[in-house]
């Protein structure tokens, strides 16, 4: 047997409050594609901060090329041939792509030989990237190219990828796996990191399973099914959901010539943005992220008042002019994607992040009453079994899983008619989020309009009715779920519903002609 | 080697042992400063610690210098809660003082008692005034109210420099850059005889009471502390920053100018270049050594009002220079900086 070029045995790290690896183990072979499979705080950042030398771990020996090593620092892994690509980039918006690849490189090189290896690095793998763009000029997608190019110009034998698919489309995806596999066919190991079961059964060809800290598992992922996998990863396997049939009434959330420009100088502009949600329908937004989203969100939840006048009916009412507060009274209720510090007060108890959206704990003159946003916040503690150390904990106490169960409890109790909500389930685990998921259904049956931004496509197949693709602060024409297809969506994503290209314009050219008829 | 590592969360322990132990460096960074001087350490700790609470006085003296102090700090710390940083305390104070004297000044020997009441609210509308430019300043041009207000401190000092060299100089006073001596009908009541503690107390101690009702137990506050804690949360929930800014500005600069009402017409008496005794400035240090709570701040004006006493008593007893009042409120407030790491870290020993 060769050598392996990665190898850890036993390695324990503990944080106050905390074991974050107990005893993890784990071998890559080179030119392998291994999966770290595991859901959020199952301890796949802390190992990957372990191999990288960003963390010391507190027991445990880590062998390279069957050397053994202690790192001790990002630029030891890098000379030893480590490279790590992180799931949240880091790169300065107003610098040339070399520029950027330029600073993490050894200083030995100009910027001219940068962009020369840039461009033979860029052809070799098929990332097309021109170095002199400024990088708040890339797509998402783009600017991922520019970390693993980044990476691969210290010449890894072990590339680290945190993530990488949570902000790409499917079309960049399946784009970023040819690489990878290309990669991994010239003798560079891979660790993948993610939660996403079919993507490491479609690229990995080894897989280390954690959850609690733990290896509960490896194997090899191609022989696996989704739900084998995701039993070693939270030990159960997820609820499935049940969807029922459509039965939607009055149009509850009409939106119509919404146009707005940014108020930051790196957003992106809405267009004449047309929407309608009925009650007992969940209508989803797809979209990678940055095309529009947080704008259209600001603007219907009235955190952003300057929305043409009429753009914005609820219920019936134009309510483009008004605040977060006057819409709350109109049925309107909103998760946002941040959950601290705009969906929930960190440092304030839970109890107490009840009033942002909610006024019935308040008798005369807002005198807070805090026995009863106590007994509140311990009812939805219950209900959505969250895990916390009761309604006196702080918001940031909880992880982010059982915090955005406590929000979207806050504004599903508050029996709303329209219901707005931001990534439901983002850096959710496998468990919560199917009961997120389950929750928004319940409601949808209940009789509440739903809207749905995600970037999550699975998701918003499973939950949604009908689907909107926002790109580049343009939203397309509604379709229905049964119509959409992987392919379709990834298309609308790139802004293509009304180029004469495929099934897309069809459809496009169809619904048109039924709204004209 | 020493260590610091990040507490899982903030030690609520170390919330209160902080200005405890702070006040303990300061002591023994004071005890090192008296030797360093070549005065008796103990001498001096006894100057600032044992003399202002000796007697029923002393311990009177150590109320009339805490009244306003405060009374301001009870306003910043809605302000500073708010994170609206309102450095200018010292200027509402001023134009507080000098709204309230011109109202003291109209009376004569046939005005009622009802000028103690009008005192007091002219000294309040001109700490609001003062501080509502700040508040118009930043929510019309966005101006950056830190350095507004302070600035607005050294035009509220030429403005009373203008009043008592000019139109308002007592003709009878030799030329004093002063006013006249206010009748007696405007002083603001005494709490009792052989002391010079007012009323000003009482209404101090009703601001405790009623700053942690507004901040703790009512809606309005709530949204005050929202928007100081996590703008983008209040945001969302609907609270309105330029609400905010206004109510924290004009709630610290009404605190600000009730304090140089009380003060004018109480212990001063009068207007006179010397009205600006750097309370202003001191109550900041106030409201964050009292962790911006209403009952700590009780305690830190307490301990605050010491040091002006000791820092004057160390004048005529020890011969050391006034300044050394300063120094002992830089120490303190370095110290808490220093000891407030304490609260999200944890010292470790590693080799």
């Amino acid at each position: 047997m060769t050598t392996p070029r990665l190898q850890l045995t036993g390695i324990t790290k503990r944080y106050p409050g905390v074991v974050a690896n107990s005893g993890v183990s784990l071998t890559v072979a080179p030119g392998q594609i291994h999966a770290v499979l595991g859901e959020n705080g199952a301890g796949k950042s802390t190992l990957m901060k372990i191999i990288y030398g960003s963390v010391k771990p507190d027991e445990g020996a880590v062998m390279f090329n069957g050397q053994p090593v202690h790192v001790r620092n990002p630029q030891e892994a890098r000379a030893l041939g480590i490279s790590m690509v992180f799931q949240h980039f880091s790169l300065f918006d107003t610098l040339t792509v070399a520029e950027n690849v330029w600073l993490g490189l050894d200083k030995s090189l100009t910027l001219a030989e940068v962009s020369a290896s840039i461009d033979v690095t860029a052809s070799q793998y098929g990332l097309d990237i021109d170095p002199k763009r400024p990088v708040h000029t890339l797509s998402v997608g783009e600017m991922q190219r520019v970390e693993i190019i980044r990476a691969l110009l210290t010449n890894p034998q072990l590339l680290i990828l945190d993530e990488p698919t949570s902000v790409l489309t499917p079309q960049a995806v399946e784009k970023l796996f040819v690489v990878l596999n290309k990669l991994a066919s010239e003798g560079c190991s891979i660790l993948y990191i993610s939660h996403k079961l079919h993507e490491i059964r479609e690229l990995c060809t080894a897989c280390t399973v954690l959850r609690g800290g733990k290896v509960t598992g490896v194997c090899d992922p191609r022989e696996e099914s989704n739900a084998s996998l995701s039993r070693l990863m939270i030990g159960a396997e997820p609820p499935a959901l049940e969807v029922r049939a459509l039965n939607a009434g009055a149009a509850v959330l009409e939106v119509h010539g919404l146009t707005l420009a940014s108020d930051d100088p790196f957003g992106t502009d809405l267009a004449d943005i047309a929407l309608t949600v009925r009650s007992g329908e969940v209508v989803g937004i797809a979209g990678v992220s940055g095309n529009g989203q947080s704008e259209l969100l600001f603007a219907l939840s009235g955190e952003d008042r300057r929305a043409p006048a009429g753009s914005i009916r609820v219920t019936g009412k134009d309510a483009s002019h008004h605040g977060p507060g006057k819409r709350r009274a109109l049925g309107l209720h909103f998760v946002p994607e941040e959950r601290l510090g705009r969906g929930a007060v960190p440092t304030l108890s839970l109890a107490h992040n009840l009033l942002l959206t909610r006024r019935d704990a308040l008798g005369a003159g807002g005198w807070l009453k805090l026995g009863a946003l106590k007994a509140q916040a311990t009812d939805i503690i219950q209900r959505y079994n969250v895990k916390a150390n009761g309604p006196d904990a702080a918001a940031k106490s909880l992880s982010g899983g059982n915090l955005q169960k406590f929000i979207v409890g806050r504004e599903i109790e508050a029996k709303p008619k329209l219901l707005i909500v931001s990534q439901p389930t983002w850096g959710v685990d496998v468990g919560a989020a199917a009961q997120i998921r389950g929750e928004i259904l319940a409601l949808r049956d209940a009789g509440c309009a739903v809207l749905v931004v995600s970037e999550e496509l699975d998701e918003l197949f499973e939950i949604s009715d009908r689907l909107h693709v926002i790109a580049k602060g343009r939203l397309s024409p509604s379709m229905d779920r049964a119509d959409a297809t992987i392919e379709r969506i990834g298309e609308w994503m790139s802004g293509l519903w009304d180029a004469p290209s495929g099934a897309a314009s069809e459809h496009h050219k169809k619904e048109t002609a039924h709204a004209a008829a | 080697m020493l260590r610091l590592e990040v507490r899982p969360q903030p030690s609520a322990r170390w919330g209160y042992a902080s200005p405890l132990l702070a006040l303990a460096i300061t002591v023994v960074i004071g005890v090192i400063l008296f030797a360093v001087l070549g005065k008796d350490p103990v001498r001096g700790l006894q100057v600032f610690f044992w003399e202002p609470i000796k007697s029923t006085y002393a311990l009177s003296e150590l109320m009339v210098k805490a009244t306003p102090l405060l009374i301001i700090a009870l306003g910043l710390a809605v302000c500073f809660r708010s994170n609206v940083w309102n450095i200018g305390a010292e200027g509402q104070y001023l134009i507080g003082a000098i709204f309230a004297a011109g109202v003291a000044l109209t009376a004569d020997k046939t005005t009622g008692p009802w000028i103690i009441p009008a005192i007091i609210v002219a000294g309040i509308l001109g700490g609001m005034f003062w501080a509502g430019i700040t508040a118009l300043l930043r929510d019309r041009f966005n101006a950056n109210e830190i350095l507004v207000s302070l600035m607005l401190v050294y035009v509220a000092i030429q403005v009373l420099n203008f009043l008592v060299y000019g139109p308002w100089k007592d003709p009878l006073g030799y030329n004093f850059p002063q006013t006249k001596t206010f009748e007696s009908v405007t002083q603001i009541p005494k709490l009792m005889q052989g002391s010079r503690v007012n009323i000003g107390l009482l209404l101090a101690l009703a601001g405790v009471a009623a700053v942690w009702v507004f901040l703790f137990r009512t809606y309005a506050g709530y949204g005050q502390l929202v928007g100081g804690l996590a703008p983008a949360a209040a945001r969302y929930a609907g609270f309105s920053s330029r609400k905010a800014l206004w109510i924290a500005l004009l709630t610290s600069g009404g605190a600000a100018g009730l304090a140089g009402a009380l003060e004018v017409a109480g212990p001063i008496g009068q207007l006179t270049p010397y009205v600006p005794a750097g309370y202003g400035f001191a109550a900041i240090i106030v409201a964050f050594v009292g962790r911006l709570h209403p009952v700590g701040i009780v305690f830190s004006a307490i301990l605050m009002s010491m040091f002006y006493i000791g820092g004057e008593l160390a004048q005529s007893r020890l011969g050391l220079p006034k300044s050394i009042t300063g120094v002992f409120q830089g120490l303190l407030l370095f110290a808490l900086l220093a000891c407030d790491t304490l609260i999200a870290y944890r010292i470790k020993w590693s080799k």
